[in-house]
């Protein structure tokens, strides 16, 4: 089913979220100002701004942001013509006041990530947020890590919380082809008419615009990127490929592939400090299944204490850490040192 | 000297498992265990250890002649703030182990004895008694201006109270870093994870601290306080060593010290990794057992 008569998904760019990870929390009101001017232009309809771990994610554990997130989505929404700006949050991390900040600050879309297991800590924010006449998004994060058949359960407590459309988030890019439509055509079949779903894809084994294609056959409705991969990891799905590949396939996303190509080019990419590499950590990641917000994170551990970024990931990985939990990065890097 | 007498309000897996920890108290003698389930497994238990099991409230526990010194309210927060003023009303001190958070906050190594007469005092949440501590040993050496702690626990021992109302546990634990840590500004982030077979209670605490600060005596303090910890907390331990980092721009310009936990639990009824709900149970035990020194000596000078 098209997403409305004129979509038939709706694209949400997150390079002004996914891409504060790769800023390492850096962002100014210049580069928002200046991207969402490109992304709205070129006909995104819903740009993601907030700190790269949500809501309240400033703080010693995931980075402090250069300037308040607050202060970014009011010159988001002051910058757009026509995109909805939409923010993140974590339950555990961000509070209520939190949203309730963000939606007098202008944002309209809500969204609302726990790890994939865990959707029931986040039914009083969905309860919140459509209160305050917010439209709202599910994530389900690290979604590779649970078969089909859970996550739709879980995309279930989402749906009845007020939730209107649940993501399959694919956070340590670790999905691979039919994994990802197995996954989406569960939590279709499950929410039928109660919610869309939809699909977040990372880079981490080159496969962003390939599983968010299948996620659309499989009957996605929306779809996130970013653009030029501004994102965690080896980045997101980049925007700009995508809608390239989705008008050759006639799927209709209401973005002018011209304008996207050249806003990467010459917009977004200059505010990022270096391109997004599927290089070895990134691909690291993807193969064994690690939260891909762990790149930068890992890569500053590695320099200080003198191990392998590489092995800090892999050990992250067999202790099935979730997202959020950066903090563990530190002790890991600290208990490789000890045993060189 | 005689044990102060004891209810435990609320017959599931908390009560069912501070029950064990108080059988063993030089202290304490729990005498009563109340629940509102006749059919309830911790009921069953309570009368097998020799317990007074009642299956109809506190009201029925309240209009017997014989009367507990202490009581400790492992229910809800939204029941105990109904039982609060009864208990208040007939004298009978109150440790609370929901989030309700009506008394002052304690942590029996840091304020304790601030305490020992208050009707009624909260023991915050697990994050807060297994965190608090550490602030509490970086602020008495240094001027902590922002403090941060993650929780991580294991999801099967995250129950449906916390998971409907995850904002008390952020909102009351920030509260405790600052008010009994002694840090300007607290921030509490929680994380349920759930790995098979399930983690170990995982805690850390960022504490920002002067460029210039003395590395070696915040090391020696945070030292101490642990092995204060543990002394009522036996799976209460340091993972690595202090790690210091000089300000940088991630960092938000601050230097800062991190302190990385783990909380085993003693297995008395629920698992040992449920470290989360092991330091609550430990920690209103070693409250009770101020409590009860307090009435003892009292007793005596009578």
């Amino acid at each position: 089913m098209p997403y409305s008569t004129d979509l038939d998904i709706r694209v949400t760019d997150s390079s002004l979220r996914d891409g504060s990870h790769a800023k390492q929390h850096q962002f100014t009101v210049e580069h928002v100002r200046s991207i969402v001017g490109a992304l709205d232009d070129a006909g995104v309809p819903v740009i993601e701004v907030t700190h790269g771990d949500g809501l309240g994610g400033s703080s010693f554990n995931y980075g402090f942001s250069h300037t308040p997130e607050q202060e970014l989505i009011k010159a988001a929404v002051q910058t757009a013509q026509r995109a909805k700006i939409a923010f993140l949050m974590l339950p555990g991390l961000g509070v209520q006041d939190d949203i309730r900040e963000a939606a007098g600050n202008g944002a309209s879309v809500c969204r609302i990530a726990t790890h994939c297991t865990e959707a029931d800590i986040a039914v009083q924010h969905f309860g919140l947020a459509r209160d305050l006449g917010l439209e709202t998004v599910g994530f389900l994060m690290m979604a590779h890590s649970r078969p089909p058949e859970v996550l739709a359960k879980q995309a279930r407590i989402m749906a009845d919380a007020g939730c209107q459309c649940v993501y399959v988030v694919d956070s340590a890019g670790a999905l691979v082809m039919e994994q990802t439509s197995d996954r989406i055509a569960a939590l279709v079949a499950e929410l039928g008419d109660d919610a869309q779903v939809g699909f977040h894809g990372h880079e981490n084994l080159g496969l962003g615009v390939a599983n968010s294609v299948l996620a659309v056959r499989a009957g996605a409705q929306q779809i996130d990127g970013s653009t030029r991969r501004f994102g965690a990891g080896a980045g997101n799905t980049p925007v700009e490929a995508f809608v390239a590949v989705a008008e050759k396939l006639g799927i209709r996303t209401g973005i002018d592939t011209l304008k996207i190509i050249e806003a990467a080019e010459n917009v977004v990419r200059p505010v990022m400090d270096g391109e997004c590499l599927l290089d070895q950590l990134s691909l690291t990641m993807g193969y064994a299944g690690v939260y891909s917000s762990f790149l930068k994170h890992a890569g500053r551990q590695a320099a200080k204490y003198g191990v392998s970024g590489a092995e800090i990931l892999l050990e992250a990985g067999r202790r099935k850490l979730v997202g959020g939990q950066e903090d563990q990065l530190i002790e890991i890097a600290v208990a490789l040192a000890a045993k060189k | 000297m005689t044990k102060a007498t004891a209810a435990i309000v609320g017959s599931g897996n908390i009560g069912t498992d501070l029950m064990y920890k108080l059988l063993r108290s030089d202290g304490i003698e729990p005498r009563w265990m109340i629940g509102i389930d006749p059919e309830s497994p911790g009921l069953k238990r309570a009368a097998e250890e020799g317990l007074h099991a009642g299956a109809e409230g506190v009201d029925e526990l309240l209009a017997q002649d014989e009367r507990p010194d202490l009581v400790f309210e492992a229910t809800s927060a939204s029941v105990h703030k109904a039982n609060a003023p009864k208990y208040a009303e007939l004298g009978i001190q109150a440790v609370d182990l929901t989030p309700a958070a009506l008394g002052p906050a304690v942590v029996p190594a840091v304020n304790l004895g601030e305490h020992l007469d208050a009707p009624n005092v909260s023991l915050i949440t697990c994050g807060g008694q297994a965190t608090i501590p550490v602030v509490h040993a970086v602020s008495r050496v240094t001027e902590v201006a922002y403090a941060e702690i993650v929780a991580s626990v294991a999801s099967p021992s995250a129950g449906p109270g916390t998971r409907a109302n995850i904002d008390e546990f952020t909102i009351t634990t920030s509260r405790g870093i600052e008010t009994i840590g002694g840090a300007a500004r607290g921030k509490a982030i929680i994380i349920l994870n759930p790995a098979e077979p399930p983690m170990l209670m995982q805690d850390t605490v960022f504490c920002s601290i002067p460029a210039d600060a003395d590395r070696e005596a915040i090391a020696a303090s945070i030292h101490e306080v642990v092995g204060q910890v543990a002394s009522y907390v036996p799976g209460y331990r340091l993972r690595a060593e202090p790690q210091f980092d000089d300000p940088s721009a991630v960092n938000g310009g601050l230097a800062r010290v991190a302190v990385f936990l783990e909380v085993e639990g003693a297995g008395d009824f629920l698992p040992p990794y449920s470290g989360n709900l092991d330091i609550m149970t430990a920690a209103a035990t070693k409250v009770g057992e101020g409590f009860a020194q307090r009435i003892a000596s009292q007793r005596a000078a009578s």
